[in-house]
């Protein structure tokens, strides 16, 4: 799922200190997972807030509304009748969200609450780490399933670099070395012989740095 | 047992079920202080409810005190079921803290504006 | 053997000679003044120089330019490059640039991450790694073309080289992680700096028996220990070196005075163990910022004068 932080809520009072009429929007699906953004965040923030404005000696309207997602026309629909309420929206999506919201109600301000940081999963609660980059041309079958761009601080295809040690990467010892654990799956597959096919040099065009991507259902749209 | 008769108990089956958002809500609506009480670590009945407490807690603090509240006036304390006097005790002392540190800010604000 | 290409190493190695390169880190400022000197001391006494690229992360005056100075000089440059900080086209420009110069080896290289250096918030491309690179210098060598296929008018002869390291974990894929290099193209290996002899012998054996040093010349990386302070910052604090205690309790044991002389006795001693171990083929020298002492063990191992070749 997509991962995000909760941004500072001195970061947050910085965005909105302007405006009167405030809506957090938090989304029901990957920041409520991940603590960051969901109907429990939303109410915490926005008491924290209230609180802070009116200590500031203003009684500033601050409401509250979690939706499924923010990434989808329907949900984001849902809200219309109310925009026209507020002066701006803090959504607690992840930045699809932020963005998607924009683009609908493109005359309020909207402002991000949380940061977004990476794919990944849930180690266990409090812990969820980076798995996936969204690369655009998975190679996991070649590396028995763990990914050297996203879990290699070189993103290395013919690893391990010399830095690699007692299973761990040079930038930080608490940080596993992907193609250790590359190996380590290899042999657990008794495919350690692969370990010598040298990977082609990447196709990057279909990551970022091919520009913004899409994907395009020709036989699924109306 | 004797303790101040301005506080207000809330009884729940476990601090466990205390929650970040319950306690701000509480000085939103004008608690001077909120303390949560609950069982001595390692005896939490429902095994780490009291630990989640004690974190939840400290959360809060951090968020008060970001928005000028003030943390300390949110505080975890531990005890054992039996310890009827020591429950007091921490009554007093919990009323003291907010004696000294005066009623909740946004009250006068509230009062001004009204 | 044959060479490949107009390399003065690859021609001494052919020759059947022990090769000796040592490596100079270029200034942080724009004096170029500073490569000339350090060339100057240990010139006589190598047969190749390395140019370290923005070692460690730290941003200093380019490899390339200082092995073109060093080519100006007339000597003989190692250009190293790393994959951290150029895609795949400036690469190949590099390369080009190189060529253009008759500078005629080059060292592929990863890179240490920018977090040890001076720009720790910055990207690191890794468009390709050091394997890829070598595929690529290969193939803009031998075919004479670029990656995306055009042909390069005067393509570039160089002579590629990687480095290795035994000393990394884990031990089990480093003879692979060699094999594959091999493979790649790679016609020549300098090794991280060799402290635990056995475990060096023992990778060099599993690779003869491989039949991989047929395919490649291993020249064996030494550091002489400046005092024991460094030593033991070399065995704790720097992931890919080892360094067996007792090496560590002999540098203590000498009095501070006299510990850089010690230093350079035990580099000296290793270089003359290695000299006899089979499967080694030259040494790749790092005395890093102490270049004044690369003269004296390269004397006092039996190695100087170099030998000329065509």
């Amino acid at each position: 799922m997509i991962v995000a932080d909760k941004k500072p809520i001195e970061e947050i009072i910085e965005e909105i200190k302007n405006h009167e009429k405030i809506l957090i929007l938090g989304c029901n699906e990957c920041v409520t997972v991940c603590e960051a953004g969901g109907k429990k965040e939303v109410g915490v923030l926005a008491s924290a807030l209230r609180m802070y404005f009116l200590n500031q000696g203003r009684e500033v309207k601050i409401d509250e509304k979690t939706l499924e997602r923010q990434c989808d026309h329907e949900y984001l629909e849902e809200i219309r009748d109310v925009m026209d309420q507020y002066d701006a929206v803090v959504s607690l999506a992840c930045g699809v969200g932020v963005q998607f919201m924009a683009e609908k109600y493109h005359t309020t301000p909207i402002y991000p609450g949380v940061n977004t940081c990476f794919l990944g999963v849930t180690e266990k609660r409090g812990l969820w780490t980076e798995r996936c980059q969204a690369c655009g041309e998975c190679i996991l079958a070649r590396t028995g399933g763990i990914c050297p761009v996203s879990r290699c601080a070189k993103r290395i295809l013919n690893g391990p670099c010399g830095g690699s040690t007692n299973g761990k990467c040079e930038i930080n010892k608490e940080l596993d070395c992907a193609w250790q654990l590359i190996i380590d799956r290899l042999k657990a597959l008794n495919k350690l012989d692969d370990y010598e096919k040298l990977s082609p040099l990447k196709d990057w065009s279909t990551e970022r740095s091919g520009g913004p991507r899409k994907v395009v259902r020709e036989d699924v749209q109306e | 047992m004797q303790y101040p008769s301005n506080i207000k108990i809330i009884f729940v089956p476990c601090t466990g079920k205390v929650d970040v958002l319950h306690i701000l809500r509480a000085f939103e609506k004008g608690a001077d202080g909120v303390y949560v009480v609950g069982c001595m670590e390692g005896d939490c009945h429902f095994i780490s409810g009291n630990f989640r407490a004690r974190k939840r807690v400290e959360q809060t603090q951090k968020i008060l005190d970001t928005i000028g509240i003030g943390g300390e006036r949110a505080q975890m304390y531990n005890l054992s079921s039996g310890e009827g006097p020591r429950f007091a005790q921490f009554a007093i002392e919990m009323n003291e803290r907010i004696r000294k540190l005066g009623p909740n800010p946004i009250k006068l604000v509230r009062k001004k504006a009204a | 053997m044959k060479t490949k290409t107009p390399s003065k190493l690859e021609k001494i190695l052919a020759a059947g000679h022990l090769a000796v390169t040592s490596e100079c880190g270029p200034p942080r400022g724009s004096d170029i003044e500073v490569i000339k000197e350090k060339a100057n001391l240990i010139k006589d006494y190598v047969d190749a120089i390395n140019i370290t690229d923005n070692q460690t992360s730290v941003t200093r005056l380019c490899s390339l330019v200082a092995c073109i100075q060093l080519k100006l000089m007339g000597l003989e440059p190692v250009l190293q490059m790393v994959t951290r900080d150029r895609n795949r086209i400036a690469l190949q420009s590099d390369i080009l640039g190189a060529a253009s110069f008759d500078i005629h080896n080059v060292l592929c290289l990863s890179g240490d991450h920018q977090s040890f250096g001076d720009c720790p918030t910055g990207q690191n491309v890794h468009d390709i790694d050091s394997m890829q690179l070598i595929q690529t210098v290969r193939l803009m060598r031998d075919q004479g073309k670029f990656l995306g296929g055009d042909d390069i008018k005067r393509p570039p002869k160089m002579f590629v080289g990687a480095a290795a390291n035994p000393f990394a974990d884990p031990f089990e894929i480093r003879v692979p992680r060699l094999a594959k290099k091999i493979a790649a193209g790679v016609e020549f290996i300098q090794t991280q700096c060799i402290y635990n002899m056995e475990k060096f012998e023992l990778w060099l054996k599993m690779a003869g028996d491989r039949g991989l040093l047929e395919k490649v010349y291993i020249l064996a990386g030494v550091t002489p220990f400046k005092s024991a302070g460094m030593a033991r910052y070399m065995k704790n604090r720097v992931p890919g070196i080892e360094v067996p205690d007792e090496l560590v309790k002999r540098m203590a044991d000498t009095p501070k005075e006299k510990q850089p002389e010690e230093g350079v006795k035990i580099c000296i001693e290793q270089i003359q163990h290695l000299k006899e171990v089979e499967g080694v083929r030259g040494f790749h020298i790092m005395a890093i910022e102490w270049e004044e002492m690369v003269s004296e063990i390269v004397e006092k191992s039996g190695l100087y004068p170099r030998p000329g070749v065509e």
